[in-house]
Parts: C-alpha cells; sequence; structure tokens
C-alpha cells in the first residue's frame, strides 16, 4: 500500500500544501514524508520503547480500540485481541490536543489560556507507567516530570511566569473570574494569585508613583474589602438555606425551583416595600394631615380593609397633597403658582411628586430587573441549534444530584430508567404515521376540550363580569356611608373560587386527551390557566378602571376604594391558598391512603402553584399605586406560604415521577412574570395615571386633571426658575404629550433591535452547522492520518505479530 | 464582623474567596464540616497550611455524598493524590465546581472526569455502561444497556473516532440547559 512519497523538504511548502486541502493527496504524502522521517530518525527509541509497549498496551491500548473494529477482528480471527500500536504511534496520539481537558474561550484571555493548556498537554503526555499517577486532576507540576530536563522545566517556567504576568495585569473583577474559572486545584490557583498580587505589589512600591495613584491604589484594596464584607453579610442573609437544601434533597430541582421562585418574588416584595416605605410612607406618617372622623378598630378590617384602614397610611386617600415642610407653619399647595409665603429654609418635600415619581421608579427599576433577569435566563436555557442529542443528554445530565435522601435517589433512578426504556422504545420503534382516523379522533379530541376550557372561561369572565356590577351597585345603594361592609367580600370570594376550581375543571378535561409528551401536556395545562386568570384580571380592571373610577358618584375616595378592593383580593387569595393546600394536599392524601387505599401520595402540581404566585403578584404590582403599603402585605403572605408549603410538601407529597425540566420552565416562569403580569399592571397604572380623573377631595392628585399634571406642573416651575432647563418642556410636550409619537418612536427602535437580533442569530445557526462539518471531516483527517502513520511503523517494524493489515487498511480502523 | 475567627489568616480567606465561588463565612462553615469528617485528624487552626488529608471512605459518608452512585468518582476527581483523599484545598475545590456560580465550562470538565471512569480522557462505551449501570442500579437489561451506549456515542460522537472525547461532551452539554442545575450539590 505504499505510496509514492513526494518529497518535499522545504517546511513552507508543506504548510502551503496542508491549508489547501482541495489537493489532499498532495497533502497526505507530505506528511507521511514527515512520519517516514521521524521513524528514520529514532530508530533507538523505538527499539527501547518496545519494553515499555507491553505495559502501555495493557493499560490504555484496549480504549483505544473501538467496537466496530474488535468486531471485525473478531469476524477475522475468531478471537478479540489488541491491536498493537506502536509506541511511536502512541505517544503522537497521547500528545494529540484532544487529550486536554479544558478549553476555553474568552476574548481579552485566550492568549494565556492557551498558555496554561500548553502546560497542561505537556505534563500530560505519556511517562512511563512507573511515573504514571492516578490522579486525574491537571497540574502545572506534573506527574513527576519524567520528560523534564533542563530545557523544558526552563520553558515551563516562562509560560507560568508569562501567565503569572498576564493575571497581574488584569483588573481585579477580571483576575478574580479567570482564577475562579481556571479547572486548576486551589492551591496552585492561589499560589498563581500570589506571585500575580505580590508582583504587582513590588512594581507599584518600587515604580516612583505620585502620591495620589497610590492613594487610589489603597483606595482600591479598601474598596475590595468592603465589597468582600458586604457579600458576606449578604451571604449570611440566604434565607432559608437549610430549609431549601431539605426540599431539595427530598424533591430534587423541580420542586425546589418552586420555591426558589418564591424567594425571588419575595426579594422584590422586600425592594418595592423599602422604596415606598422610605420614601412615601415614612414622611406622610411623621407629618399626618388633619383627619376627618375616625372610626375605631373591629376585626373586619383585616379582612376588607376598610374602617380604621380606610384614614391610615397605608391607602391613597391618606396622602396630601401638599408639599411638607418642616419648621414651617404654612404649606403651599402644587397646584397654586403663589410663590412661598414666609418660610425658607428647613427641608421640604413635595408629596405629590414624591408619589407619583416613587411608583414610576419603582416600575422602572423592576422592569429592568426583570428583563435583565429573563434575558439572562434565555440565554443559558434556550440553545439556537435545533440537533438533537436526547438520549446522551438524558444519561448524563438528568441525575439530580441535589437529591441526598435514600428513598428519593432511589425513586429518581426507577424513574430514570423508566425514562430512558420509554426513549429507548420510541428510538427502536420510530413510530409511523397513526392512522388517519386515530389521528382525526385526536384532533377532535383536542378541538372538544378547548372549546370546553375557552367556553367554561368565557362563561366565568360573564359572571365575574355582572356580579362584580351587581355587587357595586348594592354596595352604593345601601352601604355608601359606611366603606365597610361583609358584603364587600362576596366578589373576591367568588373570584378565588374561580381561580381554585376552575384549574382542577382544566385538568380533568386534559385527562380525557391524549398527548405526545409530558411536556406538550404541561405547557397546554399552563398557558389554560394563564388565559384563565389574564381574561379574569382583564374584566376586574376594566371594573376598577372603567366603572368605578369613569363615574365614582358616591364614592368619597375612589382610589382608596380601589386600593382596597385589590388588598380584599389579595387576602381572600391567600385565604383561599390555605384552604387549597389543607383541602387539596392533606385531606386528599387522608382521604386516598385510607379510603382508595392507594399508595401513592399526592403529586405537587409545580405549575399550578407557581401561576398562583404569579397571579398574587400581579395582584399587588396593580395595587402599588392605590395601597403604598400592598407590598408589605405581600411579603408577610409570601413568608406564610412558604412555611406552609413546605409543611404541606414534607408531609403530604411525594416526588414526582416525570422528568420536569426545570431551567426551561424556571425561564418559562420568570417570561411568565414579566409578560402578562408585570407588563398588564404597568399598563394599568400607565392608563391610570395618564387618562383617569383622580378623586377631587382626597389623594396626593387632588385637584388635578390626570396624576401626570403633578410632573407637568413640576416641570413648568422648574423652567420658570431656571430658564436653561427649556429643551426639558419642549422634550415633554413633543413627545410625552403626543402619546402617538412617543408609542411609535419606541415601538419603532424595539422592532429594529429585535430585527437585527434574530439576523444575528440566524447567522449564528448558519455558522454552526458548518462549524458541525468541519469537525466531521476533521475527523475523517485525524482517522486517515493515525492510520497512514501506524502503517508506516508497521513497514518499518521488522516482523508484525498474526495481524494481516495490509488488506484491510480502510477507514473502518479506528 | 464581630468574632475574630483563628482557623485561618486574612490572606487565606481573601486566597479563598478570589479563587473559589465562597465567600469568607462559606469557607469558615466548609472547614468545620471538613473539620466534622475527621476531628482527630483535622487541626482547627490552619495559618500554618497544614498537610492533612481525610481518607475517601470518611468522605463519601458526607449526607451530600452517600447516596450519590457517583461518589467515588467525584472525589477522586478532585483529588490531588488521585486516590480519592481530601486535603481541605481540595474539599473547598469540589464544593466550589459543584455549587450554583460555577460556569458550565467549568463543571463540564469535572463533569467529563466523573464519568471517564478509565481515566484515558475518553468516555468510550464501557464508561458508558458503567454510567448507566450506577445511574438505573442495574435495573435495564444488558441488551438495553449496550443499545442506549451506542445510540448515545452515535448521537454525541462529532468527529467520529466511536466514543466521546471532552470536545464532544462539551458540544452535548451545551444543548442541554438541565445541566447548570442538575450537577450542583448544596452545602
Amino acid at each position: 500500500m505504499a505510496r509514492s512519497v513526494n518529497f518535499n523538504p522545504d517546511s513552507h511548502h508543506l504548510e502551503a500544501e496542508m491549508e489547501s486541502p482541495i489537493d489532499e493527496a498532495a497533502v497526505h504524502d507530505s506528511f507521511s514524508h514527515l512520519i517516514e522521517e521521524q521513524v528514520q530518525g529514532f530508530p533507538n527509541a523505538l527499539e527501547m520503547d518496545q519494553l515499555e509497549l507491553d505495559d502501555e498496551a495493557r493499560d490504555d491500548v484496549g480504549y483505544l480500540v473501538n467496537p466496530v473494529m474488535r468486531q471485525e477482528e473478531c469476524h477475522q480471527q475468531g478471537d478479540p485481541h489488541i491491536e498493537h500500536w506502536s509506541s511511536a504511534t502512541l505517544r503522537i496520539l497521547s500528545s494529540m490536543p484532544s487529550r486536554t481537558i479544558g478549553r476555553s474561550r474568552g476574548a481579552i484571555i485566550s492568549q494565556y489560556y492557551n498558555r496554561t493548556m500548553q502546560l497542561r498537554r505537556r505534563r500530560q503526555s505519556r511517562p512511563s507507567i512507573r511515573d504514571f499517577s492516578h490522579s486525574s486532576r491537571p497540574s502545572i507540576r506534573g506527574y513527576g516530570g519524567v520528560e523534564s530536563d533542563l530545557g523544558d522545566l526552563h520553558e515551563e517556567e516562562t509560560k507560568r511566569e508569562r501567565l503569572v504576568n498576564n493575571l497581574q495585569n488584569l483588573s481585579v473583577s477580571d483576575r478574580v473570574r479567570m482564577l475562579r474559572a481556571m479547572p486548576l486545584s486551589v492551591s496552585e490557583k492561589t499560589e498563581l494569585r500570589h506571585l500575580a498580587l505580590w508582583h504587582k505589589e513590588r512594581s507599584f512600591s518600587r515604580s516612583n508613583i505620585p502620591c495620589c495613584s497610590q492613594f487610589k491604589y489603597y483606595l482600591i484594596i479598601a474598596a475590595r474589602q468592603t465589597w468582600y464584607s458586604w457579600l458576606s453579610l449578604l451571604s449570611s442573609l440566604q434565607l432559608w438555606q437549610t430549609a431549601l437544601k431539605t426540599v431539595s434533597g427530598r424533591f430534587g430541582t423541580g420542586v425546589l425551583s418552586y420555591f426558589v421562585f418564591l424567594r425571588t418574588l419575595l426579594f422584590f416584595n422586600i425592594f418595592l416595600f423599602s422604596v415606598t416605605g422610605l420614601f412615601l410612607v415614612l414622611p406622610q406618617a411623621v407629618f399626618p394631615p388633619v383627619l376627618s372622623n375616625t372610626t375605631g378598630l373591629s376585626g373586619l378590617e383585616l379582612l376588607t380593609g376598610g374602617g380604621y384602614f380606610t384614614e391610615s397610611v397605608m391607602f391613597y386617600g391618606y396622602y396630601t397633597n401638599v408639599t411638607l415642610k418642616k419648621d414651617c407653619v404654612s404649606k403651599e399647595s402644587i397646584s397654586s403658582t403663589l410663590s412661598e409665603v414666609g418660610c425658607h429654609g428647613g427641608l421640604s418635600y413635595n408629596m405629590p411628586l414624591a408619589y407619583f415619581f416613587t411608583i414610576g421608579g419603582t416600575f422602572f427599576v423592576t422592569c429592568i430587573i426583570l428583563v435583565y433577569t429573563m434575558s439572562k435566563l434565555f440565554g443559558q436555557s434556550f440553545r439556537i441549534d435545533k440537533s438533537q442529542s436526547i438520549l446522551a443528554m438524558k444519561v448524563f445530565c438528568s441525575w439530580d444530584f441535589k437529591v441526598i435522601k435514600k428513598t428519593s435517589v432511589k425513586l429518581q433512578s426507577e424513574n430514570i430508567s423508566t425514562l430512558l426504556k420509554e426513549l429507548l422504545a420510541e428510538i427502536s420503534h420510530k413510530k409511523g404515521e397513526a392512522p388517519i382516523r386515530q389521528r382525526l379522533g385526536r384532533i377532535s379530541m383536542h378541538l372538544l376540550a378547548w372549546s370546553m376550557c375557552v367556553g367554561s372561561i368565557l362563561a366565568c369572565v360573564f359572571a365575574v363580569y355582572y356580579f362584580s356590577e351587581y355587587m357595586y351597585e348594592e354596595f352604593r345603594a345601601k352601604y355608601s356611608k359606611s366603606s365597610d361592609s361583609p358584603s364587600l367580600l362576596a366578589l373576591p370570594v367568588v373570584v378565588s373560587s374561580i381561580n381554585l376550581l376552575l384549574p382542577g375543571f382544566f385538568n380533568i378535561v386534559a385527562s380525557m386527551e391524549k398527548y405526545d409528551s409530558p411536556s406538550v401536556r404541561t405547557y397546554v395545562s399552563i398557558s389554560r390557566n394563564l388565559m384563565l386568570k389574564v381574561s379574569v384580571l382583564g374584566i376586574l380592571c376594566y371594573h376598577w378602571l372603567g366603572r368605578i373610577a369613569a363615574n365614582p358618584q358616591s364614592l368619597v375616595c375612589w382610589e382608596t376604594f380601589v386600593g382596597q378592593e385589590l388588598y380584599r383580593f389579595l387576602v381572600m387569595d391567600f385565604i383561599f391558598t390555605v384552604l387549597d393546600t389543607f383541602f387539596g394536599e392533606f385531606l386528599w392524601r387522608l382521604f386516598s391512603q385510607k379510603l382508595l387505599k392507594r399508595r401513592r401520595k399526592p403529586v405537587f402540581d409545580i405549575a399550578r402553584n407557581v401561576l398562583e404566585m404569579i397571579y398574587g403578584q400581579t395582584l399587588a404590582w396593580m395595587g402599588l399605586l392605590f395601597t403604598p403599603l400592598l407590598p408589605a402585605v405581600q411579603i408577610i403572605k409570601l413568608i406564610c406560604l412558604f412555611y406552609m408549603k413546605k409543611t404541606s410538601l414534607m408531609m403530604n407529597c411525594q416526588v414526582p415521577r416525570k422528568p420536569w425540566r426545570a431551567s426551561q420552565m424556571t425561564t418559562i416562569f420568570i417570561t411568565l412574570l414579566c409578560f402578562p403580569s408585570f407588563l398588564g399592571a404597568a399598563v394599568c397604572v400607565t392608563c391610570t395615571m395618564w387618562s383617569i380623573k383622580p378623586s377631587q377631595s382626597c389623594g396626593p392628585f387632588r385637584g388635578l386633571q390626570t396624576m401626570i399634571q403633578s410632573g407637568k406642573l413640576w416641570v413648568k416651575q422648574l423652567e420658570s426658575a431656571n430658564s436653561n432647563l427649556a429643551w426639558l418642556t419642549w422634550v415633554h410636550t413633543y413627545l410625552v404629550e403626543n402619546p402617538v409619537i412617543f408609542l411609535f418612536l419606541t415601538a419603532m427602535i424595539f422592532f429594529i433591535v429585535i430585527y437585527f437580533h434574530t439576523q444575528v442569530v440566524d447567522g449564528q445557526r448558519k455558522i454552526i452547522t458548518l462549524l458541525q462539518h468541519q469537525i466531521e471531516n476533521e475527523g475523517k483527517d485525524k482517522k486517515f492520518l493515525i492510520t497512514k502513520l501506524q502503517a508506516i511503523h508497521e513497514q518499518s517494524r521488522p516482523l508484525s505479530s498474526q495481524r494481516i493489515r495490509g488488506t484491510s487498511e480502510d477507514s473502518s480502523y479506528y | 464582623m464581630g468574632n475574630k475567627q483563628t482557623i485561618f489568616t486574612d490572606e487565606q480567606l481573601d486566597a479563598y474567596q478570589d479563587c473559589t465561588f465562597f465567600t469568607r463565612k462559606e469557607i469558615l462553615r466548609l472547614h468545620g464540616r471538613y473539620h466534622e469528617l475527621a476531628p482527630h485528624l483535622v487541626p482547627l487552626d490552619y495559618t500554618n497550611d497544614p498537610d492533612v488529608k481525610v481518607p475517601l471512605p470518611l468522605i463519601v459518608n458526607m449526607p451530600e455524598l452517600k447516596e450519590n452512585p457517583f461518589r467515588d468518582q467525584i472525589v477522586q476527581a478532585f483529588s490531588e493524590d488521585g486516590l480519592g483523599n481530601l486535603s481541605f484545598n481540595d474539599f473547598v475545590d469540589m464544593f466550589s465546581v459543584l455549587s450554583e456560580m460555577a460556569p458550565r465550562e467549568l463543571k463540564a470538565i469535572y463533569a467529563f472526569k466523573v464519568y471517564d471512569f478509565n481515566v484515558d480522557n475518553f468516555i468510550c462505551k464501557e464508561d458508558l455502561e458503567k454510567t448507566l449501570n450506577k445511574l438505573t442500579k442495574e435495573d435495564l437489561t444488558p441488551e438495553e444497556v449496550s443499545l442506549v451506549c451506542e445510540k448515545s456515542i452515535e448521537e454525541a460522537d462529532l468527529d467520529g473516532d466511536n466514543k466521546l472525547s471532552f470536545a464532544d461532551f462539551e458540544n452535548m452539554i451545551s444543548r442541554a440547559p438541565d445541566f447548570l442545575s442538575t450537577f450542583h450539590i448544596r452545602i
């Protein structure tokens, strides 16, 4: 099989040839020439290495053989024999880059990352068996330095020095990030860090830096220390760490994602509460307005939010519309244009403006945080290339390392084996197209189920619409004097019971249908629940903003009334959740175990519980404008919910049987939190501020046409005070006044950005397919080269063993 | 912070904070856990960097690792001496890589080592078979095991050498969004 060797000693020509793979024959021939040279150059090496060959061969050559070849051998020889690669081949094979673990990318730092790679590749090249260490960790120092002579050590030291040099030239955060991401042992990393910092400090102290730079340097060190102590503080606040660990240890990542989501919402609410508390509640509580009449405290307030709470910091109506001034008797209201009378100095706090900007600011910041979290999660969980490797992924990624309880671990292995069997069955007998009749039957079943669900949702929406109108009329007619009556609780009860019962109905309907995969079933159930909640909330918004706010007639303060309604809804939602947990999980478990004699406990329905939480959070966001203290209520509710759900889970539920793709689901939940939930609330609030007339006699915006007018008046005042800010009014008039242009501009910008991004994604998809083809071709090249190499070594060896190799020289080798 | 601890110097704690994903408090807590594993062996004063290793059988008895079928492999992947004995640095390293904040690439490197039973830098069919048997606790028949292994290698192998190199493994992992959440141990 020897080909005519093209003697081409010119290295440049060689490289050029290698770069043009079109002329494959020339490339391969010149490469084999290289190998020939090598073989002829080191005859001694070959002989010496023969002794080591057996050890090495026994050790790892077996794993160089692929099943196909082994089968071939079996076929030919009748007994499985290990292929004898010559040691020179082994040496070359073992110094292949693919033996190296831990590639990494990075624009800025790839250079010295490669250096670290080279270091490790050097260290991982095959020593003789006596020096072989069993540690599988890469190490700069290596396995006892079998190949280290002075020259190599020197090279290694310079590389390490270069690495340290690069490290010290990075910024602190970059260095920390690099150090953390390096796949080396901690002791080596600390050494590298020590060297890098030591060099840096030395260079600093040696050079004649002006004192201000040195001061800056010490400032940076001090800042870093404070940052670390702040991080320690934050981590010590890690809420519910042990509880989450218990839950994940027994139930796995899926159920854990619900509790982590709960904790995230809690942090959001704490942020909301601290901002509104600081800027709204505190100033108003320090300067209480004169109250018209106060009612006594009775138990009903906790449920209805009326009575005593009406004239309290909790609701919109309590807040004044004047500028609060300390050390000053007279007060100016913002709608008057009189200059200040009397007092100057002291602190002044413009309440309406504060109210407007606080609410606007919290919404803005929440929006940014949500969009950022959502995009980060999207980046992690959705991949743009469409290739499938289901089985391999299931084998490597389905074992949840967090599960530590013995029974749960056993259950998990059972789940995985069931899953694998199902996947195997699916792959082996590729289901052909089901017969037409069956498919039509399934489609009609789906249509029926969907029509039933949509019909029930519409029925509920109409029910809520008419019932809310009826209840409101009744309240106005009979109880317009007091703001408190138990009949106010009727609407929240009805809505909460709809939210409780209808998902159960959807589950029953879904059990009739046949789905392709459990994830499709989950998505369908989530979308139905979502439709229900969105429609109910939509109709309630219309009721509050379109009906009550539009003609408040006998209501003194419609904003307080709407705030109270939202408070009632939130409290009722919580009560119903408690009831549902008690009945749905605790009693159901007793019922199913004692009466129905089922061995399995009920399963924790993650999707439904998360949607409930998102619904509650939507209410909290919508109510922020009318009830600045609503986040506090939500905080209390979430804390109680956490402990209740956890206890119920431990007592009553079992580990879910179906796999739950936690990261995709978390992304979906955050998306749902951002899009229908937060966006809806923000739109409601914006509409309220923009177009609805506030009450005349209560609240910080009394007397104005719209709430947003307070901002406009302030801008006008600023302009009259300081004429440089005229551009602000110009911007305001042309952009904000004319909402159409404003919306149009924003929408245009968004669409352009989205379009560019989709183009980028398309381009990347194409590149991915190209790269995959390239990898395949490289693999073929590798196969070819190795077999050629081996063939040449075989030829140069005096006598080969029982192998008959010449004829079976094709690509099925290796 | 209030109490002055004498287990580590400040310099050591700073180094740990820079090189792992833990904060000072967590490092101290980890030291407590490490000490619990072998109270007679592990000193309470680490300021002079004692060379103490806790042997493998004691480490795999930790509640976080006890029921894990890959516990031996995990500990060996982080052991410097290759026999499964962990010094405190290795211990911290192990939980740092397995923590929530470790990036995907780093986890992929060590996950590859965990699943590479014969330490030849490739996941071949035998490695996969061992993995599967540990995962399913020998619930699948040998034919099913063999079939799953072949299909997995077929799916994931990009360069066609019938075993998974690190590049193949990493490529497959990058398509699995759940990897980050499953290859995670809370301590």
